[in-house]
Formats: structure tokens, sequence, C-alpha cells
């Protein structure tokens, strides 16, 4: 291996792709401004849209309970709930959104419950719409107040304790430190990001550098010269992989400054344990995790080279790159999934190994026999990427397909 | 000096599960300050076997030697004595003239003032000095193929591979070109150019080699093949060949 020639064509490619508007608008532009953007103009949107649907007083309507003043009355009272007059087609009005939610009275319901018998009330809500499932939930809140006070009454008539009804109570208790809660929560989503990142970080210079040169014809100027093929593929590889742990490293940056400017900005507003989360990054977890990703970016630096190698052209290149993302976010999500946790045949499973690996180290849990086998792993999966790309470029039918 | 015995290259055609010999057992000869020119069609195996040449695709069976390498056993050694133009300028964009050449001189393993000495010259030489710091996107079609010319120059190769250079060129910087051409002859080098434009073949190259379907089916001066075939355009000549008329 010429090291020198090496040298040469990664420097060549870097200042190349350097020079590039696309590259620059995927590796720096998009992580390192779009990125914060969308998460936090999103979040910052969604909480306050959460917040004004909460403080907005829901109209509801009451359908039924006929000769029931003293219910009628402590929902019209009610100061979380605002009573609009009953019409027929109740149902019509809540998918007009004219009302949020309908609760249905037995008739006599005053009645019925001051003789001590049971009824049913019915609430009607349009599910996945969060203003009516608000209001239901509302509703919900005032009967079963309702209830609890009703059940008490009854057992004071009786002479009954109202411990009767509950002997014992139930505490919930948490063993793990809110770092380690903290950990579990960012465990989730750090390393898929880093992958995904990792792959939009490396697929435009991978698909310029392969199937860009070969559409341009300079592929074949290059072949001309004295340089080993291997060399030439592994100073375009380093390039790709230096793109790709670029665009890793800068858009973590930009989040990190992102979450602390937030955490100062929103301060009491936003969840507690997201801002929480970035509060408690250990430093040493958070090297742990780039070394397990390190192989992962090696091997998806290699998979979009091979994707932009076995390409006519850099379009034919982009849209393979499509499906290959779908692909590697997948396994890299299934981490993310609750209830998906780490086990001896799922250490095997690339991107996914590494993911779920990430989540227990993010969360404080150093298993080392999954680590060594899961970094040993993947690194088998990147030798074997990387080996691939190699001999691939060595392949007069790829190099010169036509 | 670049000469081939038996030269032959067959592709796999997976799609019609056949064999395609792209090149058919040629041999040529091409000397020292002349210009070969293979002439042929499109399709005819001219790129073919300037790629096997240029060590770009390995020969099914037969032997290449140029500059006194043998191009199977020595490509890298080849490569280094071999300067290749083809057809389009090949250029980065994004990369000036000057780092343009400077790259392909590196990647030649000239380096520090040898190279920065041999880009004077060739700048000089070209007349390329105003725009050496201009990236090669911005420049007319004339300077990028002189970039294109100096990159192949770097290393000053002893043989210069041609692959149909003037293909879509205007008329004034295909002139370049074919002075350029010209140029490699006076100085000695072994020069082989491929094209299908007969009046280009005809007052440029002192020996012909008329290719059809991956054999070289006459071969000669131009003076030689008039000779040989009764005919004083080469255009009539060329179609008797591929017609297979004697």
């Amino acid at each position: 291996m010429n090291w020198r020639s090496i040298w040469i064509v990664y420097d060549k490619e870097l200042r190349d792709s350097l020079r590039d508007r696309r590259t620059i608008v995927s590796m720096i532009v998009a992580p390192v401004l779009l990125v914060p953007l969308l998460i936090f103009g999103a979040g910052a949107l969604m909480l306050k849209t959460v917040t004004k649907a909460r403080q907005e007083i829901p109209r509801v309507m009451i359908v039924g309970g006929e000769n029931s003043p003293k219910v009628l009355s402590a929902l019209r009272a009610a100061k979380n709930l605002q009573v609009v007059p009953a019409t027929e087609d109740f149902t019509n009005a809540m998918v007009e959104k004219r009302v949020r939610a309908v609760v249905k009275l037995p008739p006599d319901f005053d009645t019925v419950i001051a003789r001590g018998d049971k009824c049913e009330v019915e609430i009607y809500e349009y599910r996945g719409e969060m203003k009516s499932g608000f209001a239901a939930e509302n509703l919900n809140a005032f009967f079963r107040n309702l209830s609890d006070a009703t059940v008490r009454e009854r057992l004071a008539a009786r002479g009954v304790p109202v411990e009767v009804l509950q002997p014992f109570t139930i505490q919930r208790q948490n063993v793990v430190p809110p770092s380690e809660v903290a950990g579990n929560l960012l465990g989730r989503v750090l390393p898929c990001l880093i992958i995904v990142l990792c792959l939009t970080g490396a697929m435009y210079p991978a698909t310029d550098v392969t199937a860009g040169e070969k559409e341009r014809g300079t592929l074949e100027a290059v072949l001309c010269c004295p340089i080993g093929r291997t060399e030439l593929v592994f100073g375009k590889f380093l390039m790709v992989l230096t793109a790709s742990i670029g665009t890793v490293v800068l858009s973590l940056l930009s989040m990190g400054a992102t979450f602390q400017l937030a955490k100062r900005i929103v301060a009491g507003s936003a969840p507690r344990e997201v801002l929480q989360s970035i509060a408690t990054v250990d430093l040493g977890e958070l090297a742990g995790v780039f070394l397990m990703l390190l192989p992962v970016a090696v091997m998806l630096s290699a998979a979009l080279l091979m994707v932009g190698l076995f390409s006519k052209s850099f379009r034919e290149a982009q849209s393979y790159c499509g499906p290959l993302m779908l692909v590697a976010m997948v396994p890299a999500f299934g981490a993310a999934l609750p209830g998906v946790e780490l086990n001896a045949s799922l250490a095997m499973v690339p991107l996914l190994n590494v993911s779920l690996v990430c989540k227990e180290i993010m969360a404080g849990a150093w298993h080392w026999n999954y680590i060594l086998l899961i970094f040993g792993s993947a690194c088998l999966y990147a030798t074997a990427a990387l080996a691939t790309t190699v001999w691939m470029f060595h392949r007069e039918e790829v190099l010169f397909q036509s | 000096m670049i000469e081939t015995n038996q030269l032959t290259k067959v592709f796999r055609d997976r799609k019609h599960r056949k064999e395609v010999r792209a090149v058919n057992g040629i041999n040529l000869r091409c000397e020292p300050g002349r210009i070969y020119g293979l002439l042929g069609a499109n399709g005819a195996g001219k790129t073919t076997t300037l790629r096997l040449l240029a060590t770009l695709l390995k020969p099914s069976s037969g032997t290449v030697c140029v500059a006194g390498c043998d191009a199977i056993r020595e490509p890298e050694k080849v490569r280094a004595r071999i300067g290749f133009l083809s057809t389009g300028t090949a250029l980065y964009g994004r990369l000036t003239a000057r780092e343009t050449v400077e790259y392909f001189g590196r990647l030649h393993e000239i380096h520090g003032d040898l190279l920065q000495g041999r880009i004077r010259e060739v700048f000089s030489t070209l007349g390329m000095s105003e725009f050496q710091d201009r990236r090669c996107d911005k420049l007319s079609s004339g300077m990028k193929q002189k970039v294109s010319i100096a990159r192949t120059l770097i290393h000053d190769p002893p043989v210069m591979i041609f692959d149909e250079p003037t293909v879509g060129l205007d008329v004034m910087t295909a002139r370049t070109i074919v002075q350029f051409i010209r140029e490699c002859r006076q100085k000695g080098k072994t020069v082989i150019v491929s094209t299908h434009v007969m009046s280009e073949a005809e007052k440029l190259c002192d020996q012909i080699g008329i290719i059809d379907r991956g054999r070289l089916l006459a071969e000669g001066t131009l003076a030689e093949l008039r000779a040989q075939f009764a005919a004083n355009d080469l255009e009539d000549i060329f179609v008797r060949v591929v017609e297979g008329q004697p």
C-alpha cells in the first residue's frame, strides 16, 4: 500500500468536494442549520399547539339526562367545560368540530344515583383529534370525581369507612439515577440519528467520486496514471468517511449548542427529561458510542461507494441511495422500539446490534462481552464492505459498463 | 513503440448469454515519430483496442508491448509512459487548471520543484498562463482542451494515445488538437489515434489500420492502401475493406 498515493487522491477529492455547493449543503448547511431548526422548530411548534389546546375550554354537548338538574348544573358550572345546546346530529357536530366531545346521560340520572342504583354514562370523542381527546379527558375526570364523591356518600350513609375500598396504597419507586433515565431516552435516539447522519453526509460525495467521475470521463483519465487501483479506492473512501464523520460531528455539536441555548430560553416550559438528558451526557459514554459507530461509518461509506461504482451515472446512483437509506434505517431505528433488548442473536445483526449496544452504553450499562462481540462483528462487516469495494474497483465490467 | 501480437478481448454478454469478441487477434506496430490511425465505424473495437494499450482493460489473449514494457506484467510502468486523451475533456470542474495538471503530475510521481518546472514549461508551450488559476468549469472549450492536453503531457510520455480526440469539437478547437498531435510526432513520440473521420485520418496519419468487428482488416500508408484497393478516396477504400471487396 502506497500511502503517498492515497494522500494525493484524498487531498484532491476533499478539496474538490469542499468546493461543491451540494456537498456543503449535505455536509454542513443541512445538519448544522436545518436539523436543529427542524427538531427544535417542530418541537416548539408542537409545544405551542399542545399548550394552546390545553388552555382552550372545550365545547361539549350533553345528550339526554332528562330530569337530572343536579348533574346538568354541575356540568355547566365546571370551569374546564363549555356546554353548548344539544342537537340531534351530535356526531356531525363533532366531525365538523363544532363540539369537541359529547356526553350521553341516561334519563333520571340524579334519581338513579340517589337511589343507589347503577347506570351508564357514555362519552363520545373523535379519536386521534387532540382537542377532542382533551375534552373527553375533562368529561371523564368530571364523572370520575362525581363517581368517587357518590361512593363516599353511600359509604358514609352506611357508616362504612372509605378505607374499606382501599385496603393499601401502592408507591412506585425508581432505583435508576436521573442521569440514567435521561441516558435511556437519549440512547434510544442518538445511535439512530448518528447512523442516518453518517449516510446523509457520505451520500453525495460517494456518488460524485464514483458514478460522477465515470459520467464525466475523469475516472478513465485517472486510471491511465501509474497509481494502484487499491490506493485510488482508499483515497476516495477516506474522503467519503471524512464527510460522513464530519457531518456527524458538526451535527452533534450544533445540536448540543442548540439544546443548551433552548434550555436557557425555555427553561421550565420544555419537557424536563429532554433538558436533563443533555445536561447529564457523560463524555465517556459519548466517546464509547462514537467508537462503536466508527466501523458503522466505514461500512456505510463503503456501501455507498459500491452503489456509486455499480451505477452508470450520478442520477442512477442517487436513485439507488434512497432504498439503501431505508435498508439502513430499519435496523437502526429497530433499537429505539420499546421491548427490543440486546441478546446474543440480535448482537450479530448489522446496525441493529450497534444501535442496541449504544443504547445500553448511554444508559450507563457497559456489557463488555456484548461490546467486544458487537465491535468485532461491526469491524468484520466494515472490512467485508471495504474489501468488496476494492474488489469492484478492480473489475473491468464495473468500471467500464456500456 | 507500440506492438501487439494476436491481441484479443472477449466480453461476456450476460443479457444474451454469449461472448462478444470486441478485439479479435489484432497485430499492429506503431513506431516513434509516426502517427498510426485506427480507422473504424462506431462499435468496431477502436476504443477497446486503445484501452487495452493503455492497460485500462486486460487482454483475453495475445500480447501488448508499450515503450518496451509488457502491458500485462508491468501495467504501471506502461501507464507511466503513456498519455491518454479521449473524447471529451474529462476535467474536474471545481479545480483550477493548475490544480488539475498538478494532480495528474503528482499521480505520475512528479513532485516539488520538478513538478513546478514541468507545469511552467507546459503552460508556457500551450499559452495557458493567463487562465491557470481559473476553475475548469469557467473555461471556454478551447481552454478546457488545452488543460486536458497539459494533463496528458505533464509527465512527458514517449507514447500518446488519442481516442477520437476531435469528436464534438468546434473547428478551431479541433485544429488545436490536430496541431498538438502533429507536434507529438515532431518530438519523436509514438502516436496512435482512433477516428472515424476519413478526412482527419487522410491529413494526419502516416500509417492507417482499418478495423471492423474487432479485426484489423487492412493496414498500410495511405499510398499503399490506395494502390492495394485501386481507389483514391479513403472513404471508398474504407467501404471496400469493410464490405470485403477486393
